[in-house]
């Protein structure tokens, strides 16, 4: 199972990766992960690849390879949403981040990205404000990738809230929960 | 027990079971984890070191004392640090002394795309280099065993790809050593002409002998398969080979430098077509065919970026694939909303000034709209290009300032205004002071007043250092305060004297709030002048001008620059 994790810098795409790594460590996979860091964290363009199987030599995913995406927002889906297999489908945030060039003008965000995206759209940052605040929009993502991959739904649930901040426990709990519900 | 760990922590890991008691650094991207998971264990002594150069002395002193050392840094920090690297190479070590380099194929998060393994081959220092986690903890106690046996510096040589992927390790324990004897050995440690004679010929025996040695080390192995296709490669490469050609033999070097020359001959004659797969610099494929053995390589591969199992099968089956990407705006990276440097570039945009860069996030001030940057080169390298600036143009310094952050003033920054100040150039510098070393992931400097360990120690006056190498106009602003910080920068600029002015304001990212964010009223006239400040939270759209609440920190700078109070 190879999964591409896309997304803009600073909105939690490493937590994902780590959830799934921490969920298929536990199922008794050998996994690999590759992540970015540094300069491309800062606002940019991020992807993260995650690999699962009985034997994984490359961390990283090629185009045409990955049999999910699960993009942070419709513009990462759609960049590169040439990295899916032909059987492969993309759950994407609606959330709509405009890069720079968008912002000064210098070009316009595409129209009708749904369209041209062939998998599920989840109004991520609507249910993560219902569940507390825009930061749980994660959460929400992996509850939505938990009911679409059909994980274990209890096991997957405790490798996230193992990896966050006791205090936020209850609010991530919460948006998980909308973001299964919603798929 | 097996654990899911990135490359960085596994090479801790191994260097911690090793008994390594000290481990040094300066935070640099791919390599800053090392160091950081190292200094979660109580045995270890370790520390963030103002720059890589003082980082490898102190790592010199404590191996040479006795004690097993591992210094980290990336390809860049291992410039700053080739001076003591050289002459190392010639003392050799007492305990053992390894340095983790991480290169970063591709140009993720540097200025360039250098090849530690060509600069280990000019400082004759011996490099192993580990293709996931599991090897970077081997090969990490591996080269503490080597530096020991071969009384040499070792450098463990990782990537991008394989310092920031995670895959299973198994965990061990930590051997603990005690300290080796120390004693005073003149003609092994003092390098004055006669004794580094004599040693030039050791290091040139000890790499002969290495050599020779290495082609019965378990870490270079031959993989047999179908005697039609051979494929030499090491580390990252080795994975990508692995998936995109199951079937074809394959020599996987864990040491690179020197080459088991006996073996790669042997493996190149098994073969009917033998390919040297490698990253970056044609390193390996220039020694192989130095020694007359005949392989492909850079014939067929580039010499930049990283490679990809896609990218194997391309160049050596001539296998393409027709996936096409859609057409869509680019995303560079941008100073986060609320970002404290975003005050002064403003500023610096609005008074047209020439810009001599730095190595930070600020060099995100390049990034249009604020697009206020001439230059970036190296650590430090700013206050030396400002002089540059002056000297060549004696009208230069009106219109010219250099920007250094406070861990890179540190790191480098200091010589440079201590040249400055002793030759009178004419310059203004800013320091973009946000009390961290920002872009690596927020890591303590000598300026923040705490250790790696986050223990409290002295914390060095940036305003005082200043003061103490000759530079009297010394201004402490809030780049928050654009006014403030406007005046400070002009009036600097109107000294014919070296002027400094600190635009001091903790990143925002230190400050772990929630914000509920700003808002647009219906005063808004649409004049954009709040989208001069670029910052990623304020959108120009279909509805106006809004502001992304998710992303707004409320620091206020759009507040201040809009004229019809139209921003609460």
């Amino acid at each position: 199972m190879d999964i591409l994790i896309v997304g803009v810098g600073g909105q939690g795409t490493l937590l994902a990766s780590r959830v799934l790594g921490k969920y298929a460590l536990d199922c008794g996979f050998d996994v690999k992960l590759s992540e970015v860091h540094g300069m491309a964290q800062r606002g940019g363009s991020v992807m993260t690849y995650v690999r699962i199987g009985e034997k994984i030599a490359s961390p990283i995913i090629d185009e045409g390879g990955a049999d999910l995406i699960l993009a942070f927002e419709k513009l990462e889906a759609l960049r590169y949403a040439h990295f899916l297999k032909e059987s492969g489908e993309i759950l994407y945030s609606t959330q709509e981040i405009m890069p720079m060039p968008v912002v000064t003008g210098a070009a316009e965000y595409p129209e009708g990205i749904e369209n041209k995206l062939k998998g599920t759209g989840i109004d991520a940052l609507s249910l993560a404000v219902k569940a507390g605040n825009t930061k749980a929009a994660n959460s929400v993502m992996l509850g939505a990738l938990c009911k679409k991959l059909g994980l274990d739904r209890e096991k997957f649930e405790n490798a996230l809230l193992s990896s966050i901040p006791q205090k936020t426990v209850e609010m991530n709990k919460a948006a998980f929960a909308l973001g299964y519900e919603a798929v | 027990m097996k654990k899911l760990l990135l490359g960085d922590f596994a090479v801790a890991r191994g260097a911690w079971e090793a008994g390594v008691k000290v481990a040094t650094a300066y935070p640099g991207t791919p390599s800053t984890e090392i160091t950081e998971e190292l200094a979660r264990y109580p045995e270890v002594y370790s520390e963030w070191s103002p720059n890589e150069k003082v980082a490898l002395e102190v790592g010199i002193g404590s191996a040479m004392r006795g004690a097993r050392t591992i210094v980290s840094m990336k390809h860049v920090g291992l410039n700053v640090a080739c001076d003591p690297l050289f002459t190392a190479a010639y003392t050799g070590v007492n305990a053992g002394l390894v340095i983790a380099v991480a290169d970063d194929p591709s140009v993720f998060s540097s200025q360039n795309e250098q090849d530690t393994r060509l600069t280990a081959v000019s400082a004759k220092v011996p490099v192993i280099e580990p293709s996931d986690s599991e090897e970077a903890k081997e090969f990490a106690k591996q080269a503490f065993e080597l530096s020991e046996k071969y009384d040499t510096p070792v450098i463990l040589r990782l990537t991008t790809r394989v310092a920031h992927s995670q895959s299973l390790v198994e965990l061990g324990e930590r051997k603990e050593l005690p300290n080796k004897a120390y004693e005073r050995n003149i003609a092994k440690y003092v390098m004055m002409p006669a004794n580094a004679r004599v040693k030039h010929v050791v290091v040139e025996d000890r790499i002969k002998k290495l050599s020779e040695d290495s082609n019965a080390f378990s870490i270079n192995r031959v993989e047999e398969g179908s005697k039609d296709l051979g494929i030499i490669c090491s580390g990252g490469v080795y994975q990508y080979v692995k998936e995109a050609l199951p079937e074809a033999s394959v020599l996987k070097l864990g040491m690179v430098y020197p080459l088991p020359y006996k073996m790669i001959a042997e493996f190149a004659k098994s073969v009917k077509r033998c390919v040297v797969a490698e990253e970056l610099a044609p390193h390996i494929e220039t020694l192989v065919k130095a020694e007359g053995i005949a392989v492909e390589g850079k014939n067929i591969f580039p010499l930049n970026g990283e490679f990809s199992a896609k990218l194997i099968r391309e160049k050596i089956l001539g296998e393409k694939s027709e996936v096409k990407a859609e057409n869509v705006p680019a995303r560079p990276p941008v100073l986060c909303a609320g970002c404290p440097h975003r005050g002064v570039f403003y500023v610096l945009s609005k008074l047209k000034l020439n810009v001599l860069g730095d190595i930070g996030c600020y060099t995100l001030g390049a990034v249009p709209p604020l697009g206020s940057m001439d230059a970036v080169v190296c650590m430090g390298a700013s206050i030396g290009m400002a002089v540059g600036f002056d000297k060549a143009d004696p009208e230069a310094h009106k219109h010219s300032v250099a920007v250094i952050g406070d861990s890179t003033f540190i790191h480098s920054g200091i010589t440079g205004l201590v040249d400055a100040v002793y030759n009178r150039a004419k310059i203004t510098v800013v320091i973009l002071d946000n009390r961290t070393t920002g872009m690596t992931g927020h890591q303590n400097h000598p300026a923040t007043g705490k250790t790696i360990k986050n223990e409290p120690t002295y914390e060095l006056q940036l305003d005082e250092v200043c003061r103490a190498v000759g530079v009297k106009n010394v201004r402490m602003v809030d780049p928050a305060n654009l006014k403030e910080t406007e005046e400070a920068i002009k009036a600097a600029l109107a000294e014919e004297e070296v002027s400094v002015v600190i635009a001091k304001h903790p990143c925002v990212l230190l400050t772990k709030k929630l914000y509920n964010g700003f808002k647009v009223n219906d005063k808004c006239k649409k004049c954009k002048a709040c989208m001069k400040l670029g910052c990623p939270a304020i959108v120009n759209g279909k509805n106006g001008i809004t502001i992304d609440t998710s992303l707004c920190t409320e620091c206020g700078l759009c507040k201040s620059v809009c004229k019809f109070g139209a921003i609460e």
